[in-house]
């Protein structure tokens, strides 16, 4: 009897794991948007002394977890698993990156909803005593999403205003079942919501309903209202994409503007660096939320944070066949109390 | 999806909220470099003139040092920053050609030289090639049948 199960796609976390250390490593560009101080690195360089963009970010994956491990007062023996991913074909930076780790792996592919979608697996695994301390890792890199998924780097071509920028960086987070928060109390798990969209430079808008239906289901499996959260946060819909995702909330009867954002249109600065509607990639809400929130949520500036990484599941070839953008997003609760 | 648009009215709904590009602006930069592209390969091509170089090797020897213009910005990383400004004023002319060779070549190159740039390096440009080169075989056979 599946007993913890609330509502539809929801799971409220009996024994909640803590959230003791998150880690977060960042691209020139990132280091140079408003989250620059929140950051615990800022590289200065996008091949970071690696003979690839793929190396660069599997090195990008390694780092940020031997930071994270640190910031727990951890070594590699604690850990019993780690659940990472990222956007590359075969996870290639997961895989790579933390070959060397020596720890149980759950390589997991959810585009960029992969933060949500590793923490909330950590989640159930800590919850569920099937481990103690569990990390979870992902990352992109902007040079080595263009190469997969767009054009070479060097190709001088013009992106319409609604196309995204793809974040470098890698965010971390150490779960355990031992510590005093910020806690992760709930899992919603997103179903593939697939709009039609097939704008391949129009991510948000594809992405949008799937935010839209994980939040409003979160909000009504548990009985919460937008006033239960001091933030309720989208992964990278970017500027386009989080408009549409307010209003089709707001027709569902909620309004979540007053304590609603995206980490695609908080990672830069909208006027002065250029990423057309915002960031994007697995990197991006791993970072803000590792980065920025993990911090304003220890400071207790913020005390309940619902986080909605969101992920657009094509493929080249997919696109390349003509068909339309599924999308998924996950969302984890988290709260510095548990009630 | 709980109650809400069909595919077709959320589609309807995106465009209105989606900004265009903004096309005039667009045209004029790209009229402007277009032109300025243009304007370097006339030059060249009249100094040629001047050396006593005729019609032909002038046209010749002009694509050649545009296409190693057009090669040497990309490798130097500032032909995209021009085709970011400039869209297709610098993809129509043919140092445009070049960088979409050049830039896949450099892109893959961590792949190897045989499959990396050897196989990518007209991933962009192959298209163009194929069926530019079949429509003038066709327009070939057309010329000849009539003539």
């Amino acid at each position: 009897m599946a007993t913890k199960r609330i509502g539809k796609q929801t799971v409220k976390l009996n024994n909640p794991p803590s959230i003791i250390a998150t880690a977060s490593i960042v691209g020139p560009k990132e280091g140079e948007g408003p989250l620059r101080l929140y950051f615990d690195e800022i590289i200065d360089d996008e091949l970071w002394g690696e003979k690839s963009w793929e190396k660069a970010e599997s090195k990008l994956m390694r780092e940020t977890f031997a930071k994270v491990l640190k910031k727990a007062n951890k070594t590699a023996e604690d850990m019993e698993y780690i659940v990472a991913g990222d956007l590359l074909n075969q996870c290639l930076a997961a895989n790579f990156g933390l070959r060397e780790s020596g720890i149980p792996f759950f390589g997991v592919y959810g585009a960029c909803s992969t933060m949500a979608e590793s923490m909330s697996l950590g989640a159930l695994l800590v919850d569920g005593a099937y481990a103690d301390n569990v990390v979870c890792l992902t990352s992109s890199h902007f040079c080595s999403a263009e190469k997969q998924f767009r054009f070479p780097l060097e190709l001088g071509s013009q992106r319409p205003p609604t196309a995204q920028w793809t974040v470098t960086g890698s965010g971390g987070a150490v779960l355990s079942s031992k510590g005093s928060g910020p806690y992760i109390t709930h899992v919603t798990t997103g179903k593939i919501v697939d709009m039609g969209i097939k704008d391949v430079n129009n991510m948000g808008a594809a992405m949008a309903p799937a935010a839209m239906d994980t939040i409003v289901t979160h909000l009504k499996d548990t009985g919460f209202t937008p006033e239960s959260y001091d933030l309720i946060v989208t992964g990278d819909l970017g500027a386009v994409g989080k408009e549409i995702c307010n209003e089709l909330i707001r027709e569902q009867g909620y309004n979540i503007s007053d304590i609603y954002n995206d980490c695609g249109v908080m990672i830069f600065d909208r006027e002065r660096q250029d990423p057309h509607a915002g960031g994007s990639g697995c990197g991006c809400s791993a970072t803000v939320f590792a980065g920025f929130i993990y911090k304003k949520l220890m400071e207790g500036v913020i005390n309940n944070v619902l986080f909605v990484a969101t992920g657009a599941l094509l493929s080249t070839t997919s696109s390349q066949q003509g068909e339309s953008i599924p999308s998924i997003a996950h969302a984890i609760s988290i709260s510095n109390s548990i009630q | 999806m709980q109650k809400t648009l069909t595919k077709k009215e959320y589609q309807k709904y995106v465009d209105e909220k989606s900004p265009n590009s903004k096309t005039l602006r667009n045209v004029i930069r790209a009229f402007i470099v277009g032109g300025i592209i243009c304007i370097v390969g006339q030059f060249i091509s009249n100094i040629l003139k001047t050396k006593g170089l005729g019609q032909e090797e002038t046209a010749s020897i002009t694509s050649l040092l545009m296409i190693f213009i057009g090669a040497l910005l990309t490798g130097l990383n500032v032909y995209d920053d021009i085709g970011r400004f400039a869209g297709a004023g610098s993809i129509v002319p043919i140092t445009g050609f070049a960088n979409s060779i050049v830039s896949p070549a450099m892109e893959f190159k961590s792949e190897g030289y045989i499959m990396g740039v050897g196989a990518k390096m007209f991933v962009i440009a192959g298209p163009v090639l194929v069926y530019g080169i079949s429509a003038s075989v066709i327009a070939g056979i057309i010329h000849f049948m009539l003539s």
